[in-house]
């Protein structure tokens, strides 16, 4: 029920994004959805794309310093007060969210994050009948 | 001033005879008390009596620092346990710190040496000083605290750290000289500056400096910002600490406490002996120590003796130039040696470091700083995705550091193949630091 996303290690220090944007681009790779979080010295770019698998093979294989970690994506109706509900939901069970993004997709919004517990949420969500996003469904949308 | 006139001011020739009776005593203890020196010299077909004068030291095999690891921890150590009163240990190139253990008799010899420098420097017994090298397992802070007591003054054991608490003692007890680092001596000036209290309100007098290099300018600048008069004071924990050599008023070289510490310069790549006034690596033989006797010691400092031994102060002691580098790749931070070698040990035994570092050493507000630039594996990344990953291996990083060289780094991690290849050989130290 999760998706898959690449995490990236980069140092803050200018041509460091474009090198492995251009890895994915010679790859054939299409971008999703993208986020950069950083401190002073250090960065984690997060992607959201197609063919997650041969993406991240890719990026390993020239040595860079990446990870295939699981996370959920759910989609919103875009309109005011979703995002409420449906981290209400992960609130009222105690869940906390290590990081999130958002980004539109086929008119729908579309939430990623990252929980200290992804089964226990995905329970929650399920529960509160969220339209939680699979894999295929992504590349469905994208399209 | 001078603290032991007939030992200071010794005609040459008596001094010389001197030293090569104790030169001789020296061996003979050696041979019959250290296994390692025994093998050396009989490897050599040398026997203690043929060592009568000083001019025999040449005959005798050199001792280096790989020599004190090898025999880590007592090898080298010529007393029996039970007459070792103290232990000092400084950093080793790698792994082991290289351990000096002291009689009550060589802690004596010291403060005898270590008074002789701080009488010259004008210091006596109505004096306070401030000692402000770190105490510790660095001969630094004892080393001139037991000086300072020998001659009778009050001696502060401020040790390093604190330095707004150090500044406030100095004015209220009108402290009147300060043994520390010249970097930490700038320092101390700055957080002055920046307490607004002036140099008029303090009564520092005497700078006792030494533990890493510094030049003329540095001086007239501690001297001008601290209203004191600075002297260089140098040492080596190998050798016994602080009180090997030290600037009289002249202020022409640094007088070697020679009846103690036999000088010699030699050329570090052919060993071949070097004249007076030639530059190369200064090697010393310990004539009176009883814990750990060294027989010619290369100490990688590369300095030159001066010609003539007429100061105008009445002292017939030899005097060494200012040193003016290294023979080996050894960092002096803060004091402390540090050897590119350590680092790289260190980050070898971390499996989720690649074997490339970039050692930075810069001095901010005076104080000297390390940083430590090492590249992360891409596999140790393989499953992380935070932040955390990241900052936790700088962090493991740091604390290894710690534990094997004795001061903090800033451990910097740098992504996979952004630093060239270093473990070996390679420019692997930018030294931002300028002597000026």
């Amino acid at each position: 029920m999760t998706i898959h996303q690449l995490s990236i290690f980069i140092e803050n220090k200018a041509g460091t994004l474009v090198v492995i944007l251009r890895q994915l681009k010679e790859a054939g790779i299409q971008l999703i959805a993208s986020t950069i979080s950083d401190t002073v010295d250090y960065g984690i770019c997060r992607i959201i794309c197609s063919e997650p698998v041969r993406a991240f093979e890719t990026l390993r294989d020239a040595g860079v310093a990446v990870s295939l970690c699981e996370v959920i994506a759910v989609a919103l109706d875009d309109e005011p007060g979703r995002a409420a509900d449906a981290i209400g939901i992960l609130s009222e069970e105690g869940i906390s969210i290590a990081y999130l993004y958002s980004f539109l997709l086929g008119g729908k919004g579309v939430l990623v994050f990252r929980t200290d517990n992804n089964e226990r949420a995905l329970e929650a969500l399920q529960r509160g009948k969220m339209d939680i996003i699979r894999e295929k469904d992504l590349s469905k949308l994208a399209v | 001033m001078i603290w032991n006139e007939h030992k200071e001011t010794m005609s040459r020739d008596h001094l010389s005879a001197m030293q090569g009776h104790r030169l001789h005593k020296m061996v003979d203890y050696l041979y019959h008390n250290v296994p390692f020196y025994r093998k050396k010299l009989q490897a050599m077909d040398l026997i203690p009596d043929d060592i009568r004068t000083i001019e025999d030291i040449v005959k005798l095999p050199f001792t280096t620092k790989q020599d004190l690891r090898d025999n880590y921890p007592f090898g080298l150590q010529a007393a029996p346990k039970s007459e070792i009163i103290r232990i000092h240990a400084s950093s080793g190139t790698t792994g082991n710190p290289t351990i000096v253990g002291y009689t009550r008799r060589d802690i004596e010899i010291w403060a005898e040496c270590m008074a002789r420098c701080l009488t010259a420097y004008g210091m006596t017994r109505d004096d306070t000083f401030s000692v402000s090298y770190g105490y510790g397992l660095f001969t630094g802070g004892l080393g001139a605290h037991y000086g300072v007591e020998k001659v009778g003054g009050a001696v502060v054991p401020a040790s390093t750290g604190n330095t707004e608490k150090h500044i406030r003692l100095i004015r209220d007890l009108g402290i009147d000289g300060i043994a520390c680092t010249p970097s930490y001596a700038l320092h101390l000036a700055e957080v002055m500056e920046k307490l607004n209290i002036d140099k008029k309100e303090i009564r520092l007098r005497i700078g006792a400096f030494g533990a890493e290099p510094w030049t003329e300018n540095m001086r007239q600048e501690i001297e001008s910002r601290l209203g004191l008069k600075g002297y260089n004071l140098y040492g080596l924990s190998e050798i016994m600490g602080p009180c090997v050599s030290f600037e009289c008023e002249c202020q022409h070289g640094s007088h070697i406490n020679e009846d103690h510490f036999f000088p010699e310069i030699i050329n570090p790549q052919t060993l071949e002996p070097l004249g007076r006034g030639q530059q190369g690596e200064l090697v010393f033989t310990t004539l009176t120590k009883q814990g750990m006797p060294l027989l010619r010691y290369r100490t990688r400092d590369l300095c030159s003796l001066l010609e003539g031994d007429d100061c105008p102060c009445g002292r017939t002691l030899v005097r060494m130039s200012p040193v003016m580098g290294r023979s080996d790749d050894m960092l002096i931070i803060r004091g402390i040696n540090v050897f590119p070698s350590q680092v790289e040990a260190v980050i070898l035994d971390i499996p989720e470091c690649a074997p490339r570092y970039l050692l930075v050493v810069d001095r901010v507000d005076n104080l000297d700083t390390l940083t430590v630039q090492v590249e992360m594996r891409p596999e140790y990344f393989s499953g992380a995705d935070t932040i955390d990953a990241i900052t936790g291996l700088a962090k493991k990083v740091a604390h290894r550091l710690r534990s094997v060289l004795s001061i903090n780094a800033l451990v910097h991690i740098r992504q996979p193949g952004s630093l060239e290849r270093s473990v070996g050989k390679g420019k692997y130290v930018i030294d931002n630091r300028v002597l000026k």
